[in-house]
């Protein structure tokens, strides 16, 4: 299985600004009786974005200007709470290819790695800029690069950091690590025999 | 070298590096449910993949199973649907499931316990964020997404980098009223919702090896509401005696040697952290949250925290937020706040204990005209076990509605949900917006004795004094 090496992203931002943002407000529960993934993308942060009838809040994934943005940027702790990869899918399918923030809940970070969808932190400094960038010309291309850490908007390069296995597996195209766990089977089968209780 | 447990067990089931410096690591005992886990066997079928250690796989059904519906189809077609597609896949797959039929089902991570499947020194993971309520086993056990599910469930393993350890001692005799739940409400409090990232929690000192076995799943149950995916205790003869005997425990010829070989994952003496907190059990009060998330929490006798006394201009965003949607007047007590529902259950307190301490107290008690109360066991086991003991009944009589095994209002999908508005003073784990099943819905975090008093007063209560508890 050959998978696309992720050395860079390019594309629109939107902030959607908070700390703690959870993986019940990223994808609420009820979104999940399904047995695909498809079709999640409309529902992505449905409660904050959508009133009770249907009809639309305040949000920035509601202004017309941020549509058909591929890059999400946050606060701190993103992605805290349930271990649902319906997370991460409703944000890809959304169209999001990336995301930049302070830094990220656990599950929610490797869910998203092994989608081949980046997770990169910012200090809150720098993602301001690049929000403020956003919002003068919500149409100006930001560009993350995970061979040089950084993110280049409008002329102004800021610093970005991701864990290096992370890193190093989206580069390398091993992000979904499938093809290479079946490789180590043989080696699976010699660990599991030393175990006593999976010996029996 | 000393090692703790966390460094033996990793150690014991690492299989090789990968070439991104991950570590393949064997995982030996799976467990899936029906929402976390469709998917990932589509994915199997698509890579026309098999399972490859069908006999360490078990399933069950927990979050969509309504509570007060026993027969099929279910009212909702795609809770329906989902079960189903386990059944399907269980089947052909060949693996164990839980079915409703057999009498065994329930909330996952009551379960694999009361099976005995969760044991000592062993690996487990589940797609269920809460898997780290098996560490109280003294097991490794990560919460994991559905492309997780599916390499576990091809290869038995999965990709994983080391964790930090981190020793949280508590040490001395909780007081009367102050319960394993109070424990971890303050241990999230205290080093914050995201304080956990990167760490596995060893909780440990003389409260911890005091508590029961359930008492210990609470409190790792909630770990990753710290932040931390995996916490757990190190194993010790209140773990043996637990396990001797259930159906998946080692039997009579091969226990000693088991428990023997279990003893030896016990954190050495002198074994290395990356980090050590120490908490006095006398400084820790009977807990409730006031906001969005677990970590915003108070004692039942101070007040709702107000945005003039943030510590930070984030800590003022963050109380400015959570305060609006719950509703809540700054600076105010908690106690006395109004609740619409009383809700008794989920995987961090659905077990046995739970029930017979809250029937300790409301027996001849009443919920308050007007509360909707409802106890849900977490699994059909513990209901038995709580009918056999007549709390059903106690429970009934109070006015709480004795329902069937399941997540249940723990979140939102099954019929019991939050309406509107509604305050719900809860035994689960999760505070968030719309957890509950209203968009608008509130939750209020709490033990199930003090469940129980806000049953009984219709509002926020401070259980010592509603039931006059005097001691543990």
């Amino acid at each position: 299985m050959a998978l696309a090496k992720i050395t860079s992203v390019f594309g629109r931002a939107v902030n959607v600004p908070g700390n703690d943002i959870d993986t019940d407000r990223i994808i609420p529960a009820r979104f999940m009786k399904c047995v695909t993934f498809d079709g999640l993308g409309e529902f992505l942060f449905y409660d904050v974005r959508k009133q009770l009838d249907g009809t639309e809040k305040s949000h920035p994934l509601n202004e017309p200007r941020f549509k058909g943005a591929t890059i999400l940027l946050s606060g701190a702790n993103f992605g805290c709470g349930s271990s649902r990869e319906h997370a991460p899918q409703a944000i890809a399918k959304y169209g999001f290819k990336a995301v930049i923030a302070e830094n990220f809940a656990e599950i929610f970070f490797g869910n998203s790695t092994t989608l081949g969808m980046p997770c990169v932190t910012a200090s809150r400094e720098d993602i301001a800029k690049i929000s403020a960038f956003t919002e003068a010309d919500p149409q100006g291309e930001v560009a993350i690069d995970l061979v040089k850490l950084e993110v280049r908007f409008g002329g102004q390069t800021v610093k970005i950091a991701q864990r290096e296995s992370a890193r190093n597996a989206l580069v390398n195209g091993r992000w979904d690590a499938i093809g290479e766990l079946i490789d180590g089977l043989p080696a699976v089968k010699i660990t599991a025999g030393k175990l006593p209780y999976l010996a029996a | 070298m000393p090692k703790n447990l966390f460094q033996k067990v990793w150690d014991d089931h690492t299989v090789r590096q990968l070439a991104n410096g991950q570590t393949q690591l064997l995982i030996g005992t799976h467990l899936i449910h029906e929402v976390t886990s469709p998917q990932a066997f589509g994915m199997l079928r698509d890579l026309g993949l098999k399972v490859a250690f069908p006999h360490r796989t078990f399933a069950t059904v927990d979050h969509i199973v309504p509570t007060d519906q026993f027969i099929e189809p279910y009212a909702d077609p795609l809770a329906q649907a989902m079960m189903d597609e386990l059944r399907k896949n269980c089947a052909q797959f060949g693996i164990t499931f839980f079915d409703r039929a057999t009498g065994k089902q329930g909330i996952v991570h009551i379960v694999g316990p009361e099976q005995g499947i969760t044991q000592p020194g062993t690996t487990i993971a589940c797609g269920d964020s809460h898997t780290s309520t098996h560490g109280a086993f003294g097991a490794i056990a990560f919460g994991i997404g559905t492309s997780q599910v599916r390499d576990v469930l091809a290869t038995q393993t999965m990709a994983l980098g080391e964790l930090k350890v981190r020793r949280i001692e508590v040490n001395g005799k909780l007081p009367p009223g102050v319960y394993a739940k109070d424990v971890i409400l303050h241990i999230i409090r205290m080093l914050g919702v995201n304080g956990g990232t990167g760490f596995a929690y060893e909780y440990a000192g003389s409260t911890f090896d005091g508590f029961s076995m359930e008492e210990r799943m609470t409190v790792c149950n909630m770990s990753i509401e710290g932040g931390a995916r995996v916490g757990y205790v190190n194993p010790d003869e209140t773990t043996f005696a637990y396990l001797k005997g259930r159906p998946y425990a080692p039997k009579a010829a091969n226990w000693d040697t088991a428990v023997s070989h279990w003893k030896s994952f016990a954190s050495d003496p002198g074994a290395p952290y990356d980090d050590v907190v120490k908490i006095n059990a006398a400084d820790i009060a009977p807990s409730v949250t006031w906001g969005i998330n677990p970590g915003q929490g108070i004692s039942i006798s101070e007040n709702i925290p107000s945005p003039e006394t943030a510590t930070s201009a984030d800590d003022k965003a963050g109380i400015i937020e959570a305060l609006a949607y719950m509703k809540l007047p700054a600076g105010a007590p908690i106690k006395g706040t109004k609740i619409n529902v009383a809700f008794l259950g989920s995987c961090t307190n659905g077990r046995l204990s739970d029930f017979q301490e809250v029937a300790k107290y409301i027996k001849g008690r009443k919920v308050a005209p007007g509360i909707k109360a409802i106890a849900v066991p977490g699994s059909q086991i513990v209901a038995l076990q709580c009918e056999k003991l007549g709390l059903d009944k106690i429970l009934s009589e109070a006015g709480f509605e004795w329902r069937a095994a399941g997540c249940s209002m723990c979140l939102a999908m099954n019929p019991d949900k939050l309406i509107g508005d509604q305050l719900c003073a809860s035994s689960s784990n999760r505070n968030f917006k719309g957890r509950q099943g209203s968009t608008t819905g509130r939750t209020i975090l709490m033990s199930p004795v003090m469940v129980a008093a806000a049953a009984v007063m219709g509002q926020i209560a401070d259980a010592r004094e509603v039931f006059s508890v005097t001691q543990n």
